[in-house]
Formats: C-alpha cells, sequence, structure tokens
C-alpha cells in the first residue's frame, strides 16, 4: 500500500551534499515530491526535508539509502509520529482594482498577507499545512494565478510526539 | 645554539610550510600505503613530481582502468587498500568502470585524480570534467578538496571510509593549484564524520534468535557471500558448519572462504544461475536459509518470489540496506560477520539430519557437474579441471567475465579465501589481466592465473606491457573459442543461433605476447593439454597460453531468466532429467 512520506535528513553542510542525496534518489528511481534544505542551528549541519511517496518495503529502502550516506548524519520520518508541517507559498494574482477587496478578505480568512500590490495584480504570502495551502491556491485560481512559487514542506516533530504515537493529529495550533 | 631553540618559538619566526602534495605523501605513507597504480598527466603533474624518489612503489599502467583494475586485484588479493592515480578530465574518466566494478562488489579502494585549478572549475577548461558528478554513483563516497588546509583530514577519511563498514571505492578529486599550495599544516588531522558509524558487533538478542533457528532446523543451509572474505571469517565459518552440521554454499565471490576438499560432505559448491545443481535443490528445498555477508543477488535467487519458498530466512550482513532489500528476511543480525559468528557459535547445537544429508548425496550423485568430453577440439572445462589439478587450489585465480569465468568457478578448486579473484556484481570484461597484476604485485609468493576469454582478455590486453616491465611471472590462460562466449551461448538457446556481432577475429596472442616481450604458447591439441600447463605454470616471466577450444559449448546447469533455482537446464546429456524434489 502506498503512502506518503517526509523524511527530515540532517547532514553535514559542505558542497556536493545535496547532489549526493539527490543522485541516490534519481539513481534508485525514487520519486521526489518536494525537497527543501536550508542551515539549521549548528554552521556544520544543514536540515533536508524530503516528501516521497511508495509502499512501505520501498520506504524502509529509502530510509535505509540515506542512512547509509557518509554526509547524512540522522534520518527520521516524520510520518511516523505527530509533526508541525509547513508550506510557504507566493502566490501572484491577477486582480484588478475593483477585486482587491476580495482578494484581501480571502487573504485574512486565510492569515495570509499582501506582499506586493500592482495595477493589475496581486502578490499574496502564505504558510500553512499543505492542505490549507491547497485550499488557497485553489479559491486564487478563478481570478488568474500569474506565478506561483511553493517552498515545499518543511517539517519538526511536535516535543509531546516523543512518545511516538502514530497518526496522531496534525493540526493544532495552524 | 640556544638562541635557535627559542627563534622557532617566538612570533616573528616563520613556521614550516608544506606543500599540497608533501602533506598528501605523508598521509599516503601513515596509512601504509605500499603501492599505488597508475598513470600520469597534466593535472596530477605536482603529484607525481612528489612520487619521484618515493619509497612507494609504483606500478605505471598503459590504460586508466588499467591501474584501477590493479588497485582493486591488490585489495582483494591482500585485505589492504588499493590506491590508484589518475589525471584529470579523461584520465579520471578512464576510471569509471574500475571504480563501478569495486563498488559493486564492495573492494576498498581509493583513487586519487589531478583536477584543474580552483580558478577555473566550472570553466570547461582543457581536461576539466566533473568528476565527483561522474563518479558519485559508482563510489561509496568522493571529495573534492578546495582548501589544502584540509587535505590530511580529507584523505584520512577516504581511507577510514574505503575499508571499514561494508568497503567501498573513496575518489578524491585534487584540483591542480590545491597540489602546489603551500601553507602552514594543522598540528590536528582529526576525521570529522558525525554521519559515517558503521555497526560493527551484533545485537546479542539477534543471535541468540539466529541460534535458535539453526538449532531446530532439519534442513539448513549456509549462504555464505563475499562478506566472509571482507571480514576474514573464514575460520569462524569453518567451525560454524562443522559444529552445527550444516552444509554450506557459496556464492562466486565466496570461493574459497569454505575448504570444500577438506570438508567435501558439508561442501556444496556455488549457487545461484550457473551454479550446481544440488547446491540450487537444496536451497529450494531447505527449511533454513543462513545468509552470510551475501546479498541474494539476481544471479543468485533466480525469479524473487520462488527462491527458497520453504525456508526462514536468517540474514547477517553488515549493510543493514541489503536486508530485507530483495527477499523478506525472517531474523536480521546486523554487523561484522566475523564478529557475529563469534557469539554464534558457542550457542550452536550439533545434530545428526542424517535424512538431509542423505538427500543431498543422492542429488550429488544424480546431478554432479559434467561435461561431454568427446570430440576431436579442447573442451574450456579440461582445461580448467588440468589447472585445478596441478595447482591443488593453491594458486590466486583471476578471470575476466563470462562462459570461462563461470566453469572456472564450476571445475577449479579453491581451498583458500581471496584466492578467487573475480568482477561478480558489475560483470567487467577485462577485468582478468588488470587484476593478475595487482594480486601478483600483492601476493609476489603465489603463483597467479588468469583465466581469461578471448573477447575479455583483449579489452585490456595493453596491460601485458605493464605486467611485462614490473617483470611479473603472471600466466595467462585463454579459453579462445572465437566468439563472446557467453552472449553467444543466449543466442544459441533464445535467439535461434542467430549470432549477431559475438564473433571475434582474433591476432595470434602468442605473438602478441612475444612482441610485449612476454612469453607466448598457443595449443589446439587435447593431447598438449596437461604438458602445456605444466610448462606454463613452471614460467618465471608473464606467459601467455592460448587455447583453442570448442567454439560452441555451453555453461551448465542453467537457470534461464524468469525462472526458480530448481528449473534449471541441465543441458543435452541424456541422463540428466530434472525431476521433482524429493523432500
Amino acid at each position: 500500500m502506498e503512502r506518503k512520506a517526509v523524511f527530515s535528513v540532517l547532514v553535514q553542510n559542505q558542497p556536493g551534499v545535496l547532489a549526493h542525496v539527490s543522485g541516490m534518489f534519481a539513481a534508485r528511481s525514487y520519486n521526489i515530491d518536494s525537497l527543501v534544505v536550508g542551515r539549521t542551528e549548528d554552521p556544520a549541519l544543514s536540515r533536508m526535508v524530503i516528501v516521497t511517496s511508495g509502499d512501505e518495503a520501498t520506504l524502509e529502502q529509502i530510509r535505509k539509502q540515506l542512512g547509509k550516506l557518509v554526509s547524512a548524519v540522522k534520518v527520521r520520518d516524520l510520518t511516523e509520529q505527530p509533526c508541525v508541517v509547513r508550506d510557504l507559498v507566493l502566490i501572484q494574482v491577477a486582480c484588478p482594482p475593483e477585486k482587491r477587496g476580495e482578494m484581501r478578505q480571502i487573504t485574512e480568512v486565510f492569515r495570509g498577507c499582501v506582499v506586493d500590490v500592482a495595477p493589475r495584480s496581486v502578490t499574496i504570502q502564505l504558510t500553512g499545512p499543505e492542505d490549507k495551502v491547497e485550499a488557497f491556491i485553489d479559491l486564487c485560481r478563478p481570478y488568474g494565478i500569474r506565478e506561483l512559487s511553493r517552498t515545499g514542506v518543511i517539517a519538526v516533530p511536535r516535543d509531546s510526539a516523543h512518545s511516538q504515537r502514530p497518526g496522531a493529529d496534525r493540526r493544532r495550533g495552524d | 645554539m640556544a638562541g635557535d631553540a627559542q627563534a622557532a618559538d617566538s612570533p616573528s619566526a616563520t613556521p614550516e610550510t608544506k606543500m599540497g602534495t608533501e602533506l598528501l605523501h605523508e598521509e599516503l605513507l601513515n596509512q601504509q600505503v605500499e603501492v599505488m597504480f597508475g598513470y600520469g598527466g597534466g593535472a596530477i603533474m605536482p603529484m607525481f613530481d612528489q612520487l619521484y624518489e618515493s619509497p612507494i612503489k609504483f606500478v605505471l599502467s598503459r590504460h586508466e582502468q588499467g591501474a584501477g583494475h590493479m588497485a582493486d586485484g591488490y585489495a582483494r588479493a591482500t585485505g589492504k587498500v588499493g590506491v590508484c592515480i589518475a589525471t584529470s578530465g579523461p584520465g579520471a574518466t578512464n576510471l569509471t568502470t574500475a571504480l563501478a566494478t569495486a563498488y559493486m562488489d564492495s573492494i576498498p579502494v581509493v583513487a586519487l585524480t589531478g583536477q584543474v585549478a580552483t580558478a577555473v572549475i566550472g570553466n570547461d577548461a582543457f581536461q576539466e570534467a566533473d568528476v565527483t558528478g561522474v563518479t558519485r554513483p559508482v563510489t561509496k563516497h568522493n571529495m573534492l578538496v578546495k582548501d589544502v588546509r584540509n587535505l590530511r583530514r580529507v584523505v584520512r577519511e577516504a581511507f577510514h571510509i574505503a575499508q571499514t563498514g561494508r568497503p567501498g571505492p573513496v575518489l578524491i578529486d585534487l584540483p591542480k593549484d590545491i597540489q602546489v599550495a603551500t601553507k602552514v599544516p594543522l598540528d590536528q588531522v582529526k576525521m570529522d564524520l558525525p554521519g559515517y558509524r558503521p555497526r560493527k558487533k551484533g545485537h546479542i538478542r539477534q543471535v541468540r534468535l539466529a541460534a535458535q533457528a539453526i538449532n531446530a532446523a532439519e534442513r539448513p543451509v549456509l549462504y555464505v557471500g563475499g562478506g566472509v572474505v571482507l571480514s576474514g571469517a573464514s575460520d569462524e565459518l569453518r567451525e560454524l558448519a562443522r559444529k552445527s552440521n550444516v552444509p554450506v554454499t557459496t556464492t562466486l565471490l565466496a570461493m574459497g572462504t569454505f575448504d570444500g576438499v577438506a570438508d567435501e560432505r558439508l561442501y556444496l559448491g556455488m549457487l545461484g544461475m550457473h551454479g550446481t545443481a544440488y547446491a540450487n535443490y537444496s536451497v529450494q528445498n531447505c527449511d533454513l536459509l543462513v545468509a552470510i555477508g551475501a546479498r541474494f543477488d539476481d544471479r543468485v535467487t533466480g525469479v524473487v518470489d520462488t527462491f527458497a519458498p520453504k525456508a526462514k530466512i536468517v540474514h547477517i550482513d553488515i549493510d543493514p540496506s541489503s536486508i530485507s532489500k530483495n527477499v523478506k528476511v525472517d531474523i536480521p543480525v546486523v554487523g561484522d560477520a566475523k564478529l557475529i559468528l563469534e557469539e554464534l557459535v558457542p550457542l550452536i547445537e550439533h545434530r545428526d539430519r542424517t535424512s538431509w544429508f542423505d538427500q543431498i548425496a543422492e542429488w550429488k550423485r544424480k546431478y554432479p557437474l559434467r561435461y561431454d568430453q568427446s570430440g576431436d577440439r579442447i573442451k574450456p572445462q579440461a582445461v580448467i579441471e588440468e589447472i585445478s589439478r596441478q595447482t591443488g587450489g593453491e594458486a590466486i585465480i583471476t578471470t575476466g567475465v563470462g562462459q570461462h569465468q563461470m566453469w572456472t568457478a564450476q571445475f577449479c578448486q579453491f581451498r583458500h579465501p581471496r584466492g578467487h579473484i573475480t568482477s561478480g556484481g558489475l560483470g567487467t570484461m577485462g577485468f582478468g589481466l588488470p587484476a593478475a597484476i595487482g594480486a601478483q604485485v600483492g601476493r609476489p609468493d603465489k603463483t597467479v592465473i588468469d583465466i581469461d576469454g578471448d573477447g575479455s582478455f583483449q579489452m585490456t590486453i595493453t596491460e601485458l606491457a605493464t605486467g611485462v616491465e614490473q617483470g611479473l611471472p603472471i600466466k595467462v590462460v585463454i579459453l579462445d573459442n572465437q566468439f563472446q562466449g557467453m552472449v553467444r551461448q543466449w543466442q544459441e538457446m533464445f535467439f535461434n543461433r542467430r549470432y549477431s556481432k559475438t564473433r571475434l577475429h582474433n591476432p595470434d596472442f602468442a605473438r602478441v605476447a612475444e612482441a610485449y616481450g612476454a612469453r607466448g604458447m598457443t595449443i589446439s591439441d587435447k593431447a598438449d593439454v596437461a604438458d602445456a600447463i605444466r610448462d606454463l605454470l613452471a614460467s618465471d616471466i608473464l606467459t601467455v597460453a592460448d587455447f583453442h577450444v570448442e567454439p560452441e559449448e555451453n555453461v551448465y546447469p542453467m537457470v534461464a531468466a524468469g525462472k526458480a533455482l530448481d528449473q534449471m537446464d541441465m543441458g543435452a546429456m541424456p541422463e540428466w532429467e530434472p525431476t521433482e524434489s524429493m523432500v
């Protein structure tokens, strides 16, 4: 049975590490839905969050292959525990002046913010779990989306989650 | 003078600077490197200059692929890290096949490549290639050194990674300006590998579960792979097999880890696509399969869903990603084979298992390895049998890839580990001669024989020059059938004998050998085989013996694609009728 998995991989902050990880996925034909990498509180380490999917045997192999990489320090499958998951989108929507009010309303409901206004468009920034971001994009579609840029997902486990309860609620406090 | 000693500590004195190549050389000596195999070029000249008067022995190949295979053969024969060196661009890309070969068989190799200066990397400079990019999928790890102060640490890390955990090739790319950079070297050269913690000791609970399973099994089999060679666990394996009274089958890479002459009753020979019938029947009918340092490769399993259908599976392996990758494992034990077997053996009880051994003896009697000995032409299997007879399992044998490789595994006795050196995982034609060179350099006391095919041999034939230059008394046996033999066999069996592009028009190999300064022999008469081999083995210079053999001989048994291990094609000999398993 296929499911989605979110792998959080702590890696050494060195050139070539991203290529090692993505190369491994490509070589073994594993799918990457999204991949985000950034620095952490430790300058020697970066964190990668990779969203992939597959059946249990495949996901098990992916986890092991990630662990095998010399530059990978720690690998976790965050979908095995409650975690806070966030995606960031910048969306430029076609918006004539008479529609600006509507756009602002929709944006407020979703707790996003307008970061740019132009004569015929507005640019809105929104963060949240993936389904919230998807819902907002769907709402914007009828107006006409000029351009859209998403970071992909980052995630941290909920602190209360170290008891490893699977499938627990993931939507508190977003 | 006292004043000078003080001046060294005072802040105004100039600390001693060292050049990148000096630091690299120092670390190689620190790693106890005794030999390097390689070929030079522009971007690696500073390092070659450093090596000019080095105590490290240097073997100059004639192609970088040869140098890579030599380092590989050296590592397989000695257990040490094989070191090879090449220049940038084409020199480094020529190493790719050799690195992939070592990678697939988990061999500890360190490759040093020159690279263009850091300032011009990415500018399509002369002889520039993205070597770390090209070799990333075929190395255990690779590094590009961009600061000479990291150089010694990186080299130390490379050697550590290459030979620990599941071994593998590691490449270090060295820009030319880094090689000549002079900086004050760091006092501390501590490795920085927070993500690399190979597991050595098995979990005691898993070891106990494995012991219980073995003790309870009625029809167990030990399935032994290359990991037992890498771990040096042959003695522990013999103890386990004898104490538990469990038969042993070995993969291609593990031939010689179990002495089938001393323990004939317990030995099943090689299993898999061209393994013995009795090994394959044993696996398909066993109730417990104990895999030690083996990875359930598709040449061994046949169709994976049909493999060992009646067995519970114990898997002892150092690489957790190997466990349950192809075949579901019931009792995994992650760690080093030797250490795990040491803990396992005391928990083992002897059991008679008479009916299992009677069944195995019956299979051995009905389905021995055979070939048709009639006809005028020399049979390749006969040549190998004669070599085995005359060397008594004491020689180091390297091979190319193909029919000759399979017949060598079938008809040659191997009594010690590291005596059979062959490209298993990648199946690289041309491996035989350079690997023999590496093996002979590493084990000068041993007789080294490259049993090769006419196809494979020609892929790296240029290394004859290296062998002669180094004065290595390697014996090359070419089973010359004027074909790319294994492909021809498949064309015969599956493509209606349409021999498309597999016929080889060969040179007179004996004359080629002589032109290189070696000795050459040509044998086409059956009656001459034994004497020719005697003559060959007595030779003290590199000798090539070209045996003209029966061209349409096939390797049997064969498990064809899409078949299970017990659905072997046994060949055309009339009394070989495959029967249903009897247990």
